[in-house]
């Protein structure tokens, strides 16, 4: 079938044949050593490696990347290629197109970045993403990630349990939220500065300590292996994977301990469609589209890709007792 | 210009969307989600050619186009297509056929209940825009085509019911609603006059 996506050369680009031979040549030796290695990227990493450039970041964080622990449970999902994770975004700082941050998100500069821990902590400040870095064992986590807008994904992130460095700031007791805060400035990300726009920058997201401190529930700083793209939210982005996608706020400047619950952006802009809690529920329908099933992405035009959408994103055994005893219909 | 030629270069323009969005399906360049790329192109080019046909009246009475009369029907049956096209790749491409999918659908979403009848009123447009079906019909033609007008209002609510994160084209597309409206409404009052 022609539709399907492929890593294909595409006619215009002629590949001298030398260039050819050792690209298939890396490409057998990377697949090679991958199934030795049991590496759970190995059948996605000649795909990925072949076409799209790489995000290059700073020496010392591509370096602690490529150092990261591996990812030892068993994938049974197949990975959406890098090109697709990298070009298929939502991210309305830079456009309201799936292909737009892509395109325009070259104006962030995630480096040098810093972050303010704020709130009720015992140990609050403004830190280097460097030094936030180096007291945090990073580590790869493959993840579905389920966007509200009932499309999927899966992406091997590289990150670190949000859990362990929130810790090293000693919360306090009436530390019973976490409130996270996006970038705030139009010159680097330029939809901010739209007068169409029904979010009120700078986009806000929050979680119940708990959540904050749930061994799945980590901080991006890359994926596939590689230093985060700007597109996905670079330097620093949440990531947690039973909620729909929209609570992972993407390039975080802020991080705060609150006692009440934060006001969180989409939850502001239309309270009876996002709900704060926003857990991957299929019997809760948005108002505008059902929540049974997702499409998983890449999806092909005669195979859609159709898939049942799972309680908490398939991760209940985790997380529901979090929620025990809790209505979700009435905390979406 | 005879009108052969213009009735060729009109129809050879209007197909050229809809012939792009062919070339980059086979050359793979649609990105992760072709089918909403293609649900998207197609709903919005459906759109513009609502625009354009709609504009085609105003154009002959005040820049006095009226060559361009001949081809509104053409314009018009380019809606069609696109919507047509619209539909058959949500059907296809985003619920794989499943129609007891597209009724549930269709019932739940707002958006879907004002984009149906749209698209309806388009195919009874288009199966009533033959020489033969003006002569039958008479002055009820003209009565049964000024549905044209629900179809641009429900197509409307059909972007704006699906606003997420800007208004910008909801309200570009409600201007262009309203100007194509109220110059015709201008018209009626000053005949009734």
């Amino acid at each position: 079938m022609f539709i399907k996506s492929s890593a294909d050369i595409k006619e215009n680009e002629i590949t001298p044949e030398s260039v050819y031979r050792d690209r298939r040549r890396f490409m057998q030796m990377a697949l090679g050593a991958g199934a030795l290695a049991a590496s759970p990227l190995a059948s996605s990493k000649p795909g990925f490696m072949t076409e799209t450039p790489l995000t290059s970041g700073p020496d010392w964080l591509a370096k602690q990347i490529a150092q990261a622990e591996a990812y030892d449970k068993k994938i049974t999902d197949k990975l959406t290629p890098y090109e697709h994770v990298t070009s298929y975004n939502n991210f309305y700082e830079f456009g309201y197109d799936k292909s737009d941050p892509a395109k325009h998100a070259g104006s962030l500069q995630p480096h040098p970045w810093r972050v303010e821990i704020a709130g009720h902590a015992d140990k609050t400040g403004v830190f280097d993403l460097e030094d936030l870095l180096g007291k945090v064992t990073l580590r790869e986590r493959v993840y579905r990630l389920r966007c509200v807008e009932a499309w999927s994904m899966v992406i091997p992130w590289v990150g670190f349990e949000l859990g362990e460095l929130l810790k090293q700031f000693k919360p306090t007791s009436r530390a019973k939220y976490v409130a996270f805060t996006t970038l705030l400035d139009k010159k680097q990300m330029p939809e901010q500065g739209s007068r169409f726009s029904t979010i009120d920058w700078p986009y806000r997201e929050g979680l119940r300590i708990d959540e904050a401190m749930h061994p799945l529930t980590i901080l991006a700083v890359g994926l596939y292996g590689k230093v985060l793209p700007n597109q996905n939210g670079a330097p620093l982005r949440l990531v947690v994977p039973w909620k729909y996608g929209f609570k992972s706020i993407k390039s975080i400047v802020k991080i705060e301990f609150t006692e009440k619950e934060p006001a969180t952006s989409w939850n502001v802009r239309a309270p009876n469609e996002y709900g704060f809690y926003a857990n991957v529920n299929p019997k809760v329908d948005h108002p505008r589209w059902s929540q049974a099933s997702e499409r998983r992405l890449p999806s092909g035009l005669f195979s859609p890709n159709i898939i049942d959408t799972q309680l908490f994103n398939g991760y209940g055994d985790e997380v529901a007792q979090l929620y025990s005893g809790m209505d979700l219909k009435k905390y979406y | 210009m005879p009108a052969v030629w213009r009735r060729l270069i009109i129809f050879s323009v209007s197909l050229v969307p809809f012939l792009w969005l062919v070339y980059r399906t086979v050359t793979q360049q649609l990105g992760a989600d072709p089918a909403k790329t293609i649900v998207l192109f197609t709903g919005e080019w459906t759109i513009y050619f609502l625009f354009i046909t709609l504009s085609v009246s105003p154009l002959v009475k005040l820049a006095r186009w009226r060559w361009l009369m001949t081809h509104r029907r053409m314009l018009g049956l380019f809606a069609l297509f696109y919507a047509l096209c619209h539909v058959a790749a949500y059907l296809v491409f985003i619920l794989g056929l499943d129609l007891s999918r597209f009724f549930s659908e269709m019932v739940k979403r707002p958006y879907i209940t004002a984009g149906m009848p749209a698209v309806l009123i388009l195919i009874a447009l288009g199966v009533t825009s033959t020489k033969g079906m003006m002569r039958r019909l008479r002055k009820n033609w003209v009565k049964l085509h000024r549905l044209v007008y629900a179809a641009l209002i429900l197509g409307w609510l059909h972007v704006l019911w699906q606003v997420r994160s800007s208004y910008f084209e909801a309200v570009l597309y409600g201007v262009i609603v309203l100007v194509l409206l109220g110059i015709r409404l201008y018209g009626y009052r000053r005949r009734a006059r």
